[in-house]
């Protein structure tokens, strides 16, 4: 692997980190599998587009996040308000935000930004020059990773942490669940739009299909993560899920470089999901399977 | 402290297994009682305590706390002035967060949710001073995650959460009916010394008719949505388990059909 194809990685994986600690509060904290990520990642992206082309990129990844913030909120109110089930209220926004993503691109289906300054472009002028993506993404994913650590542990981070394992003691302690999960789905799509933002700008482009499978490459930067980097302490999962993002851009690059097509990226990544939501099962089957197979030898020992 | 009026709830309404889980029950309470409530299977033990409380809406009635008629409030804004241990012990903590912030979660009740901090050091000298007292060992295991404890520590720590912010009513539906005999006689003696130490107005739903006799000031019958006994100072000292058979017997027209009831 290259230095230059390395470098790449590493700030791909910082920016997507941003996506993954989103969906590591949707799918982890939260219980919620929200999949409205794949429409609020392009929504971000779209709104930093159309906001740089207009020469003004940094308000762009505000905006961004914001926009991001209403979306997780739709998820939520549907969910909470209308009782209809997670999963489909996920899938309902990722659908309406499709014809909005578009209205946003001013029905465009890609918007590629020519000679427009980008928030790395600027920085690209400076003393920075070819780090600028790596420093400015990492300072951006630190910031966001300290505001979020603080967060989850204010008293509003306790119960959002508790809704997703047990809402029924939440409210039991007198907290609106219905408010945790708008809070909750709203801070977890607003990282994912601004993940989304970054990505647009760092690659000067926005696609309407650049969200497809989004949440799952979020799913599987948190389960690398946890698996390889372990789940003791809050800081430590949040620590885990970006380096978890970060690998998985690493495990990519990798299978890129030895030949792999790069269409077939979404069939692998659905395949390491799969695999990795069925370890604990796969686990249990093996140690099964070794316990009879250590029986069938003795037995066949003292008949011997 | 606690006035239900003629309050009625009927399950699955329309449909052929339409059930009258309440039949107008009138009930009043006042400070510092505690309560017990035996029942057959189905009698409205748990309706009553989910009517309270708000997880079932009521269809009929009016339930004032404390002079505030919370009838319409929904479960979470009642809950800031209830204290609620459920049957199963999962039910009222949350596993993957450790004893001490699930205490904490339960200490900042009815205070503004908002960005302060979810814990201070003061909040946590307090949680390990209040662990001490259930004798359990837990104040040594504050960090650990509540998914390690057993059933009757997690009861027992349920209880401590619902009370470590004085509610104005207890309700406690059948909390030790999932744990062995040994830990169940540890968390009813629990019970017992916390609601006599916080004059906890309480309402205990227990399938143990002793335990029914033993705790408490007074102690309800139910029966098909209604409440068929109500019994107090000498006439319930004066009351022995074969004597509140043959009362309910009487009064019911039916048989107890509750092995468990009568075993326990």
């Amino acid at each position: 692997m290259t230095f230059l194809v390395l470098k790449g990685s590493f700030e791909l994986g910082i920016i997507y980190a941003i996506m993954a600690l989103g969906v590591f509060i949707s799918f982890r904290t939260l219980n919620i599998p929200d999949l409205s990520v794949d429409g609020s990642f392009v929504l971000g992206a779209a709104v930093s587009v159309v906001m740089s082309s207009g020469g003004r990129p940094l308000l762009g990844l505000l905006i961004a996040f914001i926009a991001g913030c209403g979306a997780g909120s739709i998820t939520a109110l549907l969910h909470t308000k209308l009782k209809i089930q997670p999963l489909l209220a996920g899938i309902l926004t990722m659908l309406a935000l499709y014809s909005l993503n578009l209205k946003v691109m001013g029905g465009r289906a890609n918007i590629p930004l020519i000679n427009k300054a980008t928030v790395f472009s600027v920085l690209e002028k400076t003393a920075l020059g070819n780090y600028s993506k790596l420093i400015l993404s990492l300072a951006i994913l630190l910031l966001m990773l300290f505001f979020l650590y603080l967060f989850l542990n204010t008293r509003l981070g306790f119960v959002l942490r508790a809704t997703g394992d047990n809402d029924h003691m939440v409210r039991a302690l007198g907290v609106n669940t219905d408010f945790v999960i708008l809070m909750g789905l709203a801070i977890s799509n607003g990282l994912v739009a601004l993940s989304g933002a970054l990505i647009a700008q760092s690659q000067s482009y926005v696609d309407i299909g650049m969200g497809i499978g989004m949440v799952i490459i979020g799913l599987a930067s948190v389960i690398i993560g946890e698996v390889i980097f372990g789940t003791k302490s809050l800081l430590r999962r949040l620590i885990a899920v970006v380096l978890g993002a970060i690998l998985y851009r690493l495990i990519i690059a990798f299978a890129l470089e030895i030949g792999m097509p790069s269409t077939d990226l979404k069939l692998v990544s659905a395949v390491i999901v799969a695999l990795a939501m069925a370890m604990p099962v796969i686990k249990k089957r093996l140690s099964l399977v070794k316990r009879k197979l250590a029986v069938t030898n003795h037995e066949g020992r003292q008949k011997g | 402290m606690l006035k239900i009026e003629s309050l009625s709830k009927t399950f699955g309404k329309g449909s052929n297994n339409e059930k009258l889980a309440l039949n107008k029950v009138n009930l009043s309470l006042q400070e510092g009682e505690f309560v017990t409530i035996i029942g057959g299977n189905g009698a409205g033990k748990s309706t009553l305590l989910n009517c309270i409380s708000g997880v079932d809406e009521t269809d009929e009635g009016r339930i004032i706390l404390d002079s505030v008629d919370v009838t319409f409030f929904p479960e979470y804004k009642r809950s800031v002035r209830i204290g609620r241990v459920f049957q199963n012990p999962l039910r009222g903590t949350a596993y993957d967060m450790t004893i001490e912030e699930n205490l904490a979660i339960a200490f900042a009740k009815g205070k503004p949710t908002g960005l302060r901090p979810g814990m201070t050091k003061k909040d946590s000298l307090l949680f390990k001073e209040k662990l001490e007292l259930l004798d359990l060992g837990l104040e040594k295991r504050m960090h650990q995650k509540v998914g390690l404890l057993s059933g009757g520590q997690r009861q027992a720590l349920t209880l401590l959460m619902a009370t470590i912010v004085k509610p104005k009513i207890l309700l406690l539906d059948e909390h030790t009916a999932a744990l062995d005999p040994t830990i169940a006689r540890k968390v009813l003696n629990l019970t017992r010394k916390i609601v006599h130490e916080e004059k906890l107005c309480t309402l205990m739903i227990t399938h143990n008719m002793k335990a029914s006799l033993e705790l408490g000031t007074r102690t309800i019958i139910l029966h098909e949505g209604q409440i068929i006994m109500d019994f107090q100072g000498q006439e319930r000292s004066n009351m022995t388990v074969d004597r509140l058979i043959e009362q309910f017997e009487k009064r019911s027209g039916a048989e107890l059909d509750n092995d468990r009831m009568l075993l326990g």
